[in-house]
């Protein structure tokens, strides 16, 4: 049960996007995500939707192997369509009970699906086809600027790429835990919310201790392998821009020019 | 001077309480004078709590000396601006395979350690590409570290300290969370970047059958060092090595149990083939003994 979780679900293809610089695809990701809340029109939505499906279709990944983060905001895309619908006031069209549509909320309603949809398979692009490490050293390479006004830029990064490292580990360890504690009678299974919550707190307190011994072995480690921070340190994997890269930001300016361009009009 | 040296090394673990106030101290370490020489494959024994892992960690500087000095290749311990120079010189592998690789993949774990010491990126990959050759890992060097076993999980560990290019490798109980074969996969590895590479290994474990063919064997008993030697003369002394909670290799201790029951085996034999070859001139002469007697 707890094995189904996934995190950052690279999917392993050849493909021109996969190919991309992880800064590009970063880059390019919050371009697309901007430009969603730049659009308020038929057009915007339309340019978006075209660069959307081409994009999709140059990274060779499944179209319903995609859609399959959509499931995960479902709710979230019920409850602010509905919202939309329902509570915008303006010229009615049709009206039940206390409940009444109008022109202007179902107009919002449709592009506020369209701009959850568009966000969540924007932001997916960028996970299946870049690994956890490239994203998390794109990140420090390209957020690298922010050392200068003392972010700890590598740090951060250094953090999550130990934390994908550990996830599975740590999942194992919580199932090992589970059974051991099934074992001795604990029930995880039936009772209702409240009780099953109240039910993982004995499973909470030895997998964190657990995880805080590991801490520890883990900075010994690293420390033993002469990890002093991210100054005086080289890359294997360095970071380099190609064409294609050069290519992918002229795109992405290009695409905001029009994406302003549409609400010109 | 060898290239691990330690004189009059005391360490304390000292616990204190809320208030700063020291509540416990325990001395791990009482008196350690060691003098270990280059290329030597040296096993330390020791029973649970004896010191054998707060000695380990001396050696490269994670841990420093209450009282007493501990230099590698004639650099101190306690020298804060060598403290790197020390870990390049000394690797060091810990019990623990999934606590030690920081790595999503196998290769880029091993060139953690070139990374971390500013080696530029082409000679990182050669040496990446050398030290998983070393330990017989290059078909994996693309996987996770999840997928892999305990065993190829610590010659990983292994790659990502040679490709530091140390001079020698401590190695505390690198075996102690695997299974059998693992644990063979792993000794092997050690012994021939010992024989191989010439590295000089430190190896911290309280299995006797990896001791056998070490070149030097110290045995530490409540932070002392009781018995130093060849593995020959450290598994000649069966009660000794007892009183200090500590079994002897299967076939020494049957050669052993064979020599107080009357026969002239020698003492301290360590393996099958050494046991064979002492106990089949017995039988033949036994068997000539006993067809004279049969035809007289």
């Amino acid at each position: 049960m707890l094995r189904e979780i996934t995190l950052g679900q690279y999917y392993p293809v050849d493909s021109l996007i996969h190919r991309l610089d992880p800064r590009t695809k970063l880059f390019g990701t919050l371009v697309f995500i901007l430009s969603l809340f730049v659009a308020d029109d038929i057009w915007g939505y339309g340019l978006a939707t075209i660069v959307l499906i081409v994009v999709i279709r140059l990274t060779k990944v499944p179209f319903k192997y995609m859609v399959k983060g959509l499931r995960a905001v479902l709710f979230l895309l019920l409850l602010s369509v509905s919202f939309n619908l329902f509570l915008t006031s303006g010229q009615v069209l049709v009206q039940f009970w206390i409940f009444k549509i109008t022109r202007e909320g179902l107009r919002l309603a449709g592009f506020m699906a369209v701009r959850l949809v568009y966000l969540v398979l924007g932001s997916t692009i960028m996970t299946l086809t870049t690994t956890p490490n490239a994203l998390t050293d794109g990140m420090e390479k390209g957020l690298g600027f922010l050392n200068k006004v003392g972010a700890p830029v590598h740090e951060i990064s250094m953090m999550m790429s130990i934390a994908l490292r550990f996830i599975p580990i740590l999942v194992e360890e919580t199932d090992k835990i589970m059974k051991a504690q099934m074992a001795r009678g604990a029930d995880f299974e039936t009772g209702d919310l409240i009780q099953k919550a109240k039910a993982m707190v004995p499973l909470l307190v030895p997998l964190f201790i657990s995880a805080f011994r590991r801490a520890t072995d883990l900075a010994m480690a690293m420390e033993a392998r002469c990890y002093r921070g991210g100054s005086g340190r080289t890359k294997m994997k360095p970071l380099h821009y190609e064409m294609r890269d050069r290519v992918g930001y002229c795109l992405q300016f290009a695409y905001l020019a029009g994406m302003a361009g549409t609400r010109l009009l | 001077m060898g290239i691990i040296k330690a004189s009059r090394l005391i360490f304390d673990y000292i616990r204190r309480d809320d208030e700063d106030r020291i509540e416990e101290v325990e001395r791990a370490l009482d008196g350690v004078d060691v003098d270990i020489q280059k290329g030597d494959l040296v096993a330390v024994l020791g029973h649970n709590g004896s010191g054998k892992s707060t000695f380990a960690k001396h050696i490269n500087g994670i841990l420093l000396p209450t009282e007493g000095t501990v230099w590698i290749s004639d650099m101190d311990t306690r020298d804060a601006g060598q403290i790197w120079e020390i870990r390049k010189t000394a690797g060091m592998v810990f019990q623990n395979p999934d606590d030690q690789i920081i790595g999503n993949i196998v290769e880029e774990d091993v060139g953690f350690g070139p990374e971390n010491i500013g080696i530029p990126t082409d000679e990182i990959w050669k040496r990446v590409d050398e030290s998983l050759e070393a330990v017989g890992m290059t078909a994996y060097r693309m996987r996770s570290p999840n997928r892999l076993s305990g065993g190829q999980k610590q010659r990983v560990a292994i790659a990502g300290v040679m490709a530091m290019r140390p001079e020698c490798i401590v190695l505390d109980e690198p075996t102690a969370m695997l299974d059998p074969n693992g644990r063979k996969e792993v000794i092997r590895t050690v012994r021939e970047l010992n024989r191989r590479e010439k590295i000089t290994v430190l190896l911290i474990t309280h299995y006797m059958e990896e001791v056998v063919d070490a070149d030097r064997v110290i045995v530490m008993d409540e932070g002392k060092i009781v018995m130093d030697g060849t593995p020959r003369e450290i598994f000649s002394q069966v009660d000794r090595l007892r009183s200090y909670r500590l079994d002897v290799p299967q076939v020494t201790e049957l050669a052993y149990e064979l020599k107080q029951a009357g026969l002239a085996l020698p003492d301290g034999v360590l393996t099958r083939e050494e046991l064979m070859e002492s106990l089949l001139p017995l039988l033949k002469k036994e068997k000539r003994e006993g067809t004279v007697g049969h035809g007289g």
